[in-house]
């Protein structure tokens, strides 16, 4: 069995459009300030968090696939390039790269578009905006970008689906199919999309963006995290709900939190000054989970954790609910936590809506130690 | 535990079909289906379930869904909220797990290939939405079962079972590349038996937009004719029960065939358009035959993906020349898709299952619109029905995006 590295990480939040944004904004502690956005025939507008735009037009941009591409895979796109980058500094184009989407509403602004127009007349519906519907969208145009994608794939479901990408972008490692893997998770905001969270939870603030973790097996590239555990698939079904799913997957991440007399400076409410730890202690462990704003959705994951007594961040009540993305930004917070030695280790709790429950955990490594 | 990645077995285990569920406009079941395909049966109508005065093409292959779904788990409030594509799912679902004689279970993974999911419950929101946008009514159940890992609970619902639930969504190559990770799930030694497939419902929405990108025939679908002028657009459902050899010879199970090889990659030439070589689509079908240890000499038939586009057909007719070699002239090839149209996710998993009742009925499925021989296909189209010896058989199926997959099945004697 060969151990997994994290070889960098990527994001793009309604913090900003990298992983030190995000860091930041989780650091901040404070809820980012809303947006709206209008729903038609109400007068009274829905709450989401916006992307901002990036502070420089990036470079990608002018790539001819891109013309006409939707936000999402502007997300994707940047993330990747931003996972990557310490492979690609390293490493020339030839390696071979997997590639893993994972999305839950995908490509909603086009599909809305389209369909919108389908209702007006669909004689006249663009046949520019139907190819970028699809799911696979996203995928397609992040692997022309970047030229050496050799195995490709998307899948759909909850948040928690992100944690079957890195799980699925791991078996491809371990096969040797592949000499890297880039797993993203994505999603773009739409008034639609915002309608129908508000539908199913009043409390919860629509977000979007991406997040994308680069999976490697060579020590060489390591950004200084290891995947040492994904949990089992705690499938919902009528005799395991959300609760007792949740529970299993905690129990299978059941290892002792850090003493409190040990904790260092923490990331968001406890950890707002943190610095990097001259040796954080090896029992000092993050848990990063996927709370927000919402009693009810969040009651199974907050009782699964209740004797959870170390330090946690919750990306989501600062960021909104961001829906695969924000798995995706759990992920990448946690490893940045323990890849700027704030931690040893980190875990991931992904309670998702309507799907499963997946835990994950990352511990910290020595970048280009003798394995 | 998904990761430590259990250690594989030295040798991976033989991967077999005991159970294969199709539902299609040709019927609903194995049976209805095969007699339709060996005909070579067009199951083509205008359009019903939307109305399509305002596009150029006006068939489309829909499926008669049975008044009830069949006796499943499922109860009368689960049942009420299976849109068109979770009932056709249920339909091949059922037919599978029938025939496989599996028992319900609480670790029973299920992978299902689908591109639009519910989307027929998304447009009913959408439409509600900006018509309506006072009324709530249905709406909240729409935005959970519009999504198809939704569905895809329902399902091991009904089959009383639990599981991991993977959804691949890779466009029209979706349902091959379930089926090819299903197998790869037994073969890595994660899993000894899985449930895989393939499902997609005509919408409005996706019939538009094929329809503004001019890929809809206007005429009659007819892949690799050298007159072709489009793809027709189909409904359906495939379902198969696969496990390890081992798992099927201990129950004394039937066994369909055997799936033998699998490959995958991604063809960046174009979102929608292969590249005109095929060089991704020949990278796979080498990569199916070298996993399952078979060059194009032991091929006796293959299902193309052969949608029936100008641009498709060729660049595949292409790939199929330089894999078959000398074989080229004497490998016969078909398209199902003349008979039944494009199931987009459902393909790659409904062609598979034609592939095994050629396999254990050794007959090959003809396109009997078929005319004029595109020069390009240096192989024979099969155009009659015809009785023949099928050992092995391949299905390509590629995808808006760029991936591509082959699967490659052997008979069971």
């Amino acid at each position: 069995m060969s151990r997994i590295f994290v070889a960098g990480m990527g994001a793009v939040s309604p913090a900003g459009w990298s992983v030190a944004a995000l860091r930041a904004a989780l650091d901040e502690d404070e809820p980012l300030p809303t947006q709206t956005m209008v729903r038609p025939g109400w007068a009274k507008p829905l709450r989401a968090r916006l992307v901002p735009n990036p502070a420089r037009r990036p470079e990608f941009l002018a790539h001819p696939r891109l013309r006409r591409a939707s936000p999402i895979t502007h997300y994707v796109v940047a993330t990747a390039l931003e996972a990557i980058g310490n492979l690609r500094a390293h490493r020339n184009a030839e390696y071979r790269l997997g590639l893993v989407v994972c999305l839950q509403s995908g490509c909603v602004n086009y599909s809305c578009r389209f369909f919108d127009e389908t209702l007006k007349d669909p004689a006249t519906a663009s046949p520019l905006l139907f190819p970028e519907t699809v799911y696979a969208a996203p995928a397609s145009h992040v692997a022309a970008v970047l030229e050496n994608v050799s195995l490709a794939s998307t899948l759909v479901g909850d948040p928690a689906a992100f944690l079957q990408g890195v799980s699925l972008g791991a078996q491809w490692l371990e096969e040797d199919r592949v000499d890297a893997c880039l797993v993203v998770g994505a999603e773009e905001t739409n008034w639609i999309l915002a309608d129908a969270l508000w539908h199913l939870e009043r409390s919860a603030v629509l977000t979007g963006g991406a997040g994308a973790l680069c999976l490697c097996r060579d020590p060489k590239w390591v950004a200084g995290v290891e995947l040492t555990a994904i949990t089992d698939v705690h499938t919902y079904s009528t005799q395991n709900d959300r609760t007792r799913a949740a529970r299993a997957m905690r129990q299978q991440l059941g290892k002792p939190e850090a003493p409190a007399s040990r904790r260092p400076v923490a990331l968001g409410q406890n950890v707002k000054s943190a610095g990097k730890m001259a040796a954080p202690p090896e029992n000092l462990e993050l848990l990063c989970d996927g709370t927000g704003s919402s009693p009810r959705a969040d009651g199974p994951e907050l009782a699964a954790w209740r004797d959870w007594t170390g330090l946690r961040i919750s990306p989501k009540r600062i960021l909104g609910e961001g829906l695969m993305a924000a798995a995706a930004w759990q992920c990448v917070a946690a490893c940045d936590a323990v890849a700027g030695e704030r931690f040893a280790a980190a875990n991931v709790s992904l309670v998702g809506s309507n799907q499963q429950a997946i835990g994950a955990r990352f511990e910290i490594v020595a970048p280009a130690s003798p394995l | 535990m998904l990761f430590p990645i259990t250690s594989p077995p030295r040798t991976p285990p033989r991967v077999v079909v005991t159970g294969a569920g199709i539902v299609t406009a040709l019927g609903l079941g194995w049976k209805s289906n095969a007699a339709g395909f060996r005909s070579g049966r067009t199951a083509f109508r205008p359009v019903s379930l939307f109305d399509v005065g305002r596009q150029r093409a006006k068939q489309a292959a829909e499926v008669d869904l049975p008044e009830a779904p069949p006796s499943t788990r499922l109860n009368a409030k689960q049942i009420a909220k299976l849109d068109r594509a979770a009932a056709l799912l249920l339909l091949a679902t059922d037919e599978a797990w029938q025939q496989s004689g599996w028992e319900p279970a609480e670790n029973l993974p299920l992978v299902l290939g689908t591109t639009a999911g519910g989307m027929s419950l998304g447009e009913a929101y959408f439409r509600q939405a900006v018509q309506r946008p006072r009324s709530h009514r249905r709406q909240a159940t729409r935005a959970v079962h519009y999504q198809p890992q939704v569905q895809a609970r329902m399902i091991l619902d009904a089959l009383g079972s639990n599981g991991p639930i993977t959804i691949v969504s890779n466009a029209c190559a979706s349902g091959s590349n379930a089926i090819g990770h299903a197998w790869e799930l037994i073969r890595c030694g994660q899993a000894g038996r899985v449930l895989a497939g393939g499902y997609d419902a005509l919408s409005e929405l996706v019939f538009v937009g094929f329809d503004a990108l001019q890929a809809l025939s206007t005429t009659i679908c007819r892949p690799f004719d050298a007159r072709r002028d489009g793809l027709a657009l189909g409904e359906g459902a495939a379902v198969i029960a696969l496990e390890t050899l081992e798992s099927a010879r201990r129950r004394d199970a039937a066994i369909l065939g055997e799936l033998i090889g699998y490959g995958t990659s991604i063809d960046q030439h174009h979102l929608t358009q292969p590249h005109p070589r095929g060089d991704t689509t020949l990278l796979v079908m080498k990569q199916a035959g070298e996993t399952a240890g078979v060059t194009s000499e032991d091929v006796d038939y293959i299902n193309a993906h052969g949608t029936g586009t100008v641009l498709n057909d060729s660049s595949e007719a292409l790939a199929i020349n330089e894999w078959a070699g000398h074989r080229t002239a004497s490998l016969p090839v078909s398209s199902t898709k003349a008979n039944i149209g494009h199931l987009l996710g459902a393909a790659g998993a409904v062609e598979a299952v034609i592939c095994l009742m050629t396999l254990c009925e050794q007959w090959l499925p003809p396109e009997t619109l078929f005319e004029t021989p595109d020069p390009a296909c240096k192989f024979p189209i099969v155009r009659k029905p015809q009785d023949a010896h099928v050992n092995v058989a391949l299905s390509n199926s590629f995808g808006f995006g760029g991936v591509n997959a082959t699967l490659i099945l052997r008979r069971w004697k």
